[in-house]
């Protein structure tokens, strides 16, 4: 028990004295995971959306997908990332293997699904009458889609928070892809992991706490913007 | 982190004091556009903070940026083999030599060596404690059916185990005091200590960890538990078609056997254990070390 005591003390000593290398690792993770999330929005959306008002071709194919990839075990999403960014696989000119940019791929891998399931069923959960309204005011797939999303603002935001918290807790993935290198791919979690097998408990709590505080704080902003949506 | 800077700036004061002849840099300048050096190496280097301290010197010394990846020393030649590494450091001469002669490599440098110890509860249930030979500890905790920890991941440790139960004519696959945790060398004593259980560790990162524990030392000394770490460039030639970063990869091996390079080496960790946890090599011939 006393290491979690020493764990919160730490984290408050890191915090205060704006230790230079938690702040780079903090800088990353917070970039890293916000432009996966940003991807997923930008894709999960869009997808969650077409899932729930379009009735297009493949799209039984598109929800198997979506459900899957829901649940998509990160281990398995950085085996199979780093396997083709490996400089012998298909990918490997690119030279994106432990890069930030990998990561943003893998995180991106696994939240984009979290975002279009969760918009989707926002979407679904509207009122079945505001579909009808806007498809008798002659709204055409597209713009339905968009008037259903800015109807269900709040609960579309939650899509986005629900991404992020995927992205910024994931470890297996960016591990693998990122390969946990100082000073250029060691993230929050990366961190946490490391420190960990060198047993440095307490430092690894404080990370541990760190990591939460700043999910929090990103949560708080994201519902503060939904309560400021559905006021408006 | 206050103990990463702290490592950190123990290295570079060491540094300093033993290597401010001047040196020039071996690669020229630091260039726009090189390509970084991929290192496939062992969690225990990682583990133990060493790459912490030699990594950043390197790439100061040669300009040259390098991508760590530490994982088990199997992996890590796993990685060499296929062409994604530039360069590996790892700790298992028997699969070193295989995979020299499968002509993964450039060259096989000796860098340092420390020691495999077998660490267990202090009560002491198989009655180890102080045995010379690691195989009769073996023995013992095999008839006491003591719990013994395997990593069972393909790493050094974990070959140079196997080879250990092997030495002693005993299988204990699948019994049931022999655990297998898959994990690092940090994680598996964490688990070892939880479980009061025996386990082979290398001492770096055990007198790394140690504190807090609930392990003691039981065996020491025996030469079977040499652990001897080899630095390899990869072999371009066997890779046609893959651009593998012959320069940065030779460079590196180039500087962990390096006078300076070596002297941080056997000063790393004095300062916090009271005791060196790695011996420089560089130079010598693996029949001195008893090889």
């Amino acid at each position: 028990m006393e290491v979690l005591w020493q764990g919160l003390r730490q984290a408050g000593e890191l915090i205060l004295t704006a230790d230079a290398e938690l702040l780079r690792i903090l800088v990353l993770s917070l970039a890293v995971s916000a432009s996966a999330t940003a991807l997923s929005a930008l894709v999960g959306i869009p997808a969650g959306a077409a899932l729930a008002v379009g009735r297009f071709r493949g799209r039984g194919v598109v929800q198997t997908l979506v459900n899957t990839g829901m649940g998509l075990p990160p281990v398995v999403v950085g085996l199979v990332i780093t396997i083709l960014l490996w400089r012998t696989g298909p990918l490997g000119f690119l030279g994106l293997l432990y890069t930030p940019a990998a990561m943003v791929l893998a995180q991106f891998t696994v939240a984009a699904p979290i975002a279009a399931g969760f918009t989707q069923a926002a979407l679904e959960l509207l009122e079945p009458d505001l579909a009808g309204a806007l498809r008798v005011d002659g709204a055409g797939s597209a713009k339905l889609a968009q008037e259903l999303c800015r109807a269900a603002l709040p609960q579309v935001l939650v899509a986005v928070a629900a991404a992020f918290g995927r992205a910024i807790a994931e470890v297996g993935a960016s591990l693998m892809v990122g390969g946990n290198i100082l000073g250029q791919t060691r993230t929050l979690t990366t961190t946490i992991t490391l420190v960990t097998s060198r047993g440095e408990f307490g430092l690894a709590i404080a990370l541990g706490i760190i990591l939460l505080a700043l999910a929090l704080l990103v949560n708080a902003g994201l519902t503060w913007r939904a309560r400021a949506a559905v006021a408006a | 982190m206050p103990g990463l800077a702290k490592r950190v700036l123990t290295g570079l004061a060491v540094l300093l004091l033993g290597g401010c002849s001047g040196q020039a840099a071996p690669s020229g300048s630091p260039a726009v556009n090189r390509p970084p050096v991929i290192l496939a190496t062992t969690t225990s280097t990682q583990d133990s903070g060493l790459l912490d301290v030699l990594v950043p010197m390197f790439e100061k010394q040669s300009g040259w940026q390098v991508k760590t990846v530490a994982v088990g020393t199997g992996a890590a030649l796993e990685l060499g083999a296929r062409g994604e590494a530039d360069v590996v450091l790892v700790h298992a001469p028997e699969a070193e030599k295989k995979w020299m002669a499968d002509g993964n490599g450039a060259k096989r440098l000796l860098v340092m060596h420390n020691d495999f110890i077998i660490v267990g509860p202090p009560a002491d249930p198989a009655g180890i404690r102080g045995l010379a030979a690691a195989a009769q500890a073996l023995d013992r905790i095999a008839g006491k059916q003591a719990v013994w920890i395997s990593r069972d991941d393909r790493s050094g440790t974990d070959q140079l185990e196997k080879q250990l139960w092997k030495q002693a004519r005993l299988d204990p696959a699948g019994a049931p005091w022999y655990v297998t945790s898959g994990q690092g060398m940090g994680a598996t004593l964490t688990l070892a200590g939880q479980k009061a259980a025996y386990t082979l560790a290398d001492r770096a990162t055990y007198l790394a960890r140690k504190n807090g524990l609930g392990l003691a030392l039981m065996v020491e000394g025996d030469p079977a538990l040499l652990n001897v770490y080899h630095v390899m460039p990869v072999n371009p030639t066997k890779f046609p078609g893959v651009t593998i970063n012959t320069a940065g990869g030779e460079a590196f091996a180039s500087f962990m056997v390096a006078p300076e390079t070596q002297q941080v080496i056997a000063e790393f960790g004095k300062d916090k254990y009271g005791q060196p946890l790695f011996f420089a090599d560089a130079g010598k011939d693996e029949s001195q070390l008893g090889l």
